[in-house]
């Protein structure tokens, strides 16, 4: 759904080359796969884009864990198509990362054996139905405040699959917003449950956007490169002044005393989510990273025989027609 | 088996690895939208062969009523022009002013035309 965490590398570029590049990227000039680009721009590009993707697979797991016990059909319907929409949109950001020299296979085993991260977020559970309701609204809410930005990012493949995705998104995060908003509007229970999935997704959607500008210390060289636009607490900030009157409008309560509105900034203030914690899900131990990880590898291993199976079928079928002409 | 970033042989890998492992090869998508006048690039796909690929752009690309015929292409097949070559490859269009009807002056007694 979104990428986080990412350390821009440190380069030993033909120095002509890299001012010559600096000046295409100032030009907002978009660099395509074939353009010579610094090494580092590649790797922080690759992993960008690789861990983007990765989060749109991993994703699917939370809401997927709900498809069967939708309450009601069209309910379950309008789930399955969004979770369709997130296979859809790994795909675009793996064919956008293979421009860039990387297979998509290369980059599936790096994720199932730990080398790449996806989305803090992921690694929380989906307990009730209104966390459904909260991961649209909330987390494809974050998306999309980070993504909308990353459609004008320099590299080409990587901005045309951002604005696909965009598009789709937004159906994200108005289902969700509806799904909550009727539990909100529901039954006692009803307005519990969905007050209680806020209360649990608030700070892992605040997380989502990465850790603070003071500590993100490679942040600069991807703002130069223009992979990034804006900065980890700006985007932050976005989210909260955009979220907090949708919560409002609903009758639910952003768990966290210290929210006010600033007249003198414009802003809400708010308090920063606990960083210990995230640092701790990105390492591996949330909630749900064992389980997560366990069932794409079981689904890539035990999938194996119908992959080999398809290729082999193909082959087949191209030698027979070969043969026939 | 094609390697996966046939399309753009420029780019290296990035780890020198040895030869692919057994992948489904790549395939770019061209859709002809509903109105659409020609088959648009709209992205790639991986699938075992052709009809699979056909399938998936289906579920893929035109989930939204995007368009009604899909092409979809090998991307080993596929060359394409390199960055070195633009100058030498467009030069000519743009020190050629008098193919475009904008060079001509027309008299304005003479009428549109």
């Amino acid at each position: 759904m979104y990428a986080q965490m990412i350390k821009s590398e440190a380069t030993k570029d033909d120095p002509e080359k890299l001012v010559a590049f600096q000046a295409r990227i100032d030009a907002d000039e978009k660099i395509e796969p074939k353009d010579w680009m610094p090494e580092g721009y590649r790797k922080t590009l690759i992993r960008q884009i690789g861990q983007h993707a990765h989060s749109e697979i991993v994703g699917q797991l939370p809401e997927g864990n709900w498809i069967t016990r939708a309450p009601t059909l069209e309910r379950k319907a309008i789930l399955l198509a969004k979770v369709q929409d997130e296979a859809g949109h790994g795909l675009y950001l793996y064919c956008a990362a293979e421009t860039l020299g990387v297979s998509r296979d290369e980059l599936t085993e790096m994720l199932l054996d730990g080398r790449m991260k996806y989305s803090s977020i992921f690694n929380y559970p989906t307990l009730n139905w209104a966390d459904i309701g909260a991961v649209g609204w909330l987390v494809d809410g974050a998306a999309i405040m980070n993504q909308v930005p990353l459609q004008r990012t320099s590299f080409g493949p990587y901005s045309r699959a951002m604005i696909r995705i965009c598009k789709e998104e937004s159906f994200h995060q108005r289902q969700g917003y509806d799904a909550i908003r009727k539990m909100a509007e529901g039954t006692p229970e009803q307005k519990k449950m969905a007050q209680d999935a806020l209360n649990r997704f608030w700070y892992p959607s605040l997380m989502m956007f990465g850790p603070s500008d003071k500590d993100s210390v490679h942040s600069e060289q991807s703002m130069a490169w223009k992979i990034k636009i804006n900065t980890n607490d700006e985007l932050r900030q976005k989210f909260v002044d955009q979220t907090v009157p949708q919560a409002e409008y609903l009758g639910l309560t952003i768990p966290d005393p210290d929210l006010k509105w600033n007249e003198e900034s414009g802003h809400y203030d708010f308090s920063e989510p606990d960083w210990s914690e995230f640092f701790d899900v990105i390492k591996g131990n949330g909630p749900c990273n064992v389980d997560r990880l366990a069932a794409r590898n079981k689904a890539w291993d035990d999938g194996k025989w119908v992959r080999d199976g398809l290729l082999a079928h193909a082959q087949k079928r191209k030698a027979a027609k070969v043969a026939a002409e | 088996m094609s390697s996966p970033n046939a399309a753009y042989p420029d780019t290296p890998q990035t780890e020198d690895k040895p030869p692919k492992r057994h992948e489904w090869p790549l395939w770019e998508v061209f859709i002809r939208g509903q109105h659409g006048l020609s088959h648009r690039h709209v992205g790639s796909l991986h699938a075992p062969d052709a009809e699979m690929a056909i399938k998936n752009a289906r579920d893929v690309y035109t989930r939204r009523n995007e368009g009604v015929s899909i092409w979809v292409v090998e991307a080993n097949d596929i060359t394409a022009s390199s960055p070195s070559d633009k100058g030498p490859l467009y030069e000519p269009s743009e020190s050629k002013v008098y193919r475009h009807p904008t060079f001509f002056d027309i008299p304005d007694e003479v009428g549109a035309m």
